[in-house]
C-alpha cells in the first residue's frame, strides 16, 4: 500500500483540501459561520433559542434542535432544482443527529434552536462541511455545548483509504470502486455520526476511523482560530 | 483584566482543584471546561464565561424595555424579546387602575420600562414598583445587541451619563438591548442615537469612555 497511489488532484492519502473557516458571516443571525473544504463551501446561520412554532411541535420537557440543509441551485455545474428533496431532508436529519449529543439545550423547554445550512459550492463532502459550519455557528450563537464537533468524509478507493473525498473520487471506477464514509467526532474522539455508502471490511473500517482521528485536529484548529478571531473583534 | 482569554465550548480553562465552576462552565474531573463561547472572567477563584454573542437571556432583577402585546383581564402581556412571554400584573402597578379600563394605563403598542421580579416555568413576571419604571412617553426607541449593553452603560454608568450630559437627553437602557431616548429636540435624540450606535460598533476598543469624549468634541464642531 506504500506504493504510490495517485489521487486525481495529487493530494496525499491523508491530506485534506485547504480549509477555510470564518465566523459571523450573516449579521442578522444570532450566530453564523462559513466552512469550506477546498471548493466545497457551506454557510450556517443559527437563530434562537426562540419559541417553537407551531405550538404542537413544542416539547415541554426540553429544547429542540432543528436543522435545515439546502443546496443552492448554482452550487453544482448542472443546475439542481431548488427546494426540499429526499436527499436534503435526509441530510438535515443526519446533521441534527450529529449535533444533538453536544448541544445542551435541555433547559430551553418549549423552545427551538434553528440551524440553516446552505451549500454555496459543492464538490463532495457537503454534509461534512455543513456540520463543521453548524458547530461553529452554534457556538457563535452562545448555545451551551459540551464541545465542538468535527466532520470529515473518509473514502475507500479500490483498497486504499483516503481522507476528504472530492467528486471525482466519489465516482471512482477502478477495482472495488468507491466507498464513502462521512464521520463526525468530538474533540476527544467520540463518534456522533457515521455513515457508510459502499462496501468495506470491518478491519478496514477501523482503519478509516483511525485516519479520521488523525486528521480531525486540523479541522478543530481551524474552527478554534476562526471563533477566537471573531471574539477579539467583538470584545 | 487587560489580556482576557476567549474560549470555545469544550476548551479547558483551568486545571487543578483551586477553581470553582461558575456560569458557562462545568467541572469534569479536575478540569474546568467552558460550555459557551465567550470571555473568561475569574473572581476569587470563581470562573465564569461571559457570552459575546447570542440572544438575550433574561435574569431576575433586570430592567428591560418592552412593547405591550396584549391586554388580559388582570394585566398586560409584554414583548421583551425573549422566547417566554413576560407578564405585568395589575397588582404590580403602583397606582390606581380601573379594572374595566386597563387601556387607559397602557394600551397595545405602548412601550414600557419594567423590572423582572420573578421567572418560573410559566414565564417571566414584571413589576413597575420601583423608581423610574413605567410607560414611556414620546422619545425614540433603538435596538442594540444585548451583549453590548454593559459597554453602553460603562463602568458604574460612566458612559451613559457622558452621553446624557453631552446630548441633553434622558436615556434608559434596557438589559434586553432596547434603548429609549428622549430629548427636547429630535436632533438631540438622533445625536444620542448616533453616539450609542458608535459605541456598539466600536465596543472592542479599550478606554472607550475617553475616546467618546473626543468623539463628542469632534462631532460638535461639524
Amino acid at each position: 500500500m506504500t506504493t504510490a497511489f495517485k489521487r486525481p488532484d495529487g493530494r496525499k492519502v491523508n491530506e485534506l483540501r485547504k480549509i477555510t473557516a470564518k465566523v459571523g458571516v450573516v449579521p442578522n443571525a444570532d450566530g453564523s459561520a462559513m466552512f469550506g473544504f477546498g471548493d466545497t463551501i457551506a454557510i450556517a446561520a443559527v437563530y434562537g433559542p426562540k419559541k417553537m412554532h407551531p405550538q404542537h411541535s413544542q416539547n415541554p420537557e426540553k429544547g429542540t434542535l432543528r436543522c435545515n440543509y439546502n443546496m443552492l441551485s448554482f452550487s453544482v455545474t448542472e443546475r439542481i432544482r431548488p427546494g426540499p428533496s429526499r436527499r436534503s431532508t435526509e441530510i438535515s436529519k443526519i446533521t441534527e443527529w450529529a449535533l444533538q449529543p453536544v448541544v445542551m439545550i435541555d433547559e430551553f423547554a418549549g423552545q427551538v434552536v434553528d440551524v440553516h445550512i446552505n451549500i454555496l459550492q459543492a464538490n463532495a463532502s457537503t454534509r461534512c462541511a455543513g456540520i463543521n459550519a453548524a458547530a461553529m455557528a452554534l457556538a457563535h450563537a452562545g448555545i451551551p455545548m459540551k464541545s465542538l464537533v468535527q466532520s470529515v468524509s473518509i473514502g475507500k478507493l479500490d483498497k486504499q483509504i483516503v481522507a476528504d473525498l472530492i467528486k471525482a473520487e466519489e465516482d471512482w471506477e477502478e477495482g472495488e470502486g468507491p466507498t464513502d464514509i462521512p464521520i463526525t467526532m468530538t474533540e476527544d474522539g467520540k463518534i456522533t455520526h457515521i455513515q457508510l455508502d459502499g462496501k468495506i471490511k470491518p478491519s478496514q473500517l477501523k482503519e478509516a476511523v483511525a485516519l479520521a482521528k488523525e486528521v480531525y485536529p486540523q479541522i478543530y484548529e481551524a474552527q478554534k482560530k476562526a471563533l477566537k478571531e471573531a471574539g477579539v473583534k467583538n470584545e | 483584566m487587560t489580556d482576557r482569554q476567549i474560549v470555545i465550548p469544550g476548551e479547558v480553562i483551568f486545571q487543578g482543584e483551586d477553581y470553582l465552576p461558575g456560569e458557562g462552565t462545568e467541572k469534569h474531573g479536575d478540569e474546568i471546561i467552558a460550555i459557551r463561547f465567550g470571555l473568561v472572567e475569574e473572581t476569587k477563584k470563581l470562573v465564569k464565561v461571559i457570552p459575546l454573542s447570542g440572544v438575550y437571556q433574561p435574569r431576575r432583577g433586570n430592567v428591560v424595555i418592552g412593547k405591550v402585546e396584549n391586554i388580559t383581564f388582570n394585566g398586560w402581556v409584554i414583548d421583551i424579546g425573549t422566547a417566554d412571554g413576560a407578564f405585568l400584573s395589575l397588582m404590580e402597578v403602583p397606582r390606581y387602575v380601573n379594572k374595566d379600563d386597563l387601556k387607559e394605563v397602557m394600551d397595545i403598542g405602548d412601550m414600557v420600562c419594567a423590572k423582572i421580579y420573578s421567572m418560573n416555568k410559566r414565564g417571566i413576571d414584571l413589576t413597575l414598583k420601583l423608581k423610574g419604571l413605567g410607560r414611556l412617553d414620546k422619545g425614540i426607541i433603538i435596538n442594540a445587541n444585548p451583549n453590548k449593553v454593559p459597554r453602553i452603560i460603562g463602568k458604574e454608568g460612566s458612559m451613559i451619563s457622558l452621553i446624557k450630559d453631552e446630548t441633553n437627553c434622558q436615556i434608559t437602557v434596557g438589559q434586553n438591548g432596547i434603548i429609549w431616548i428622549k430629548g427636547n429636540k429630535i436632533e438631540d435624540e438622533l445625536f444620542a442615537k448616533k453616539a450609542i450606535l458608535y459605541i456598539a460598533e466600536n465596543s472592542m476598543a479599550s478606554g472607550l469612555t475617553e475616546e467618546m469624549k473626543g468623539w463628542f468634541e469632534k462631532e460638535k464642531k461639524k
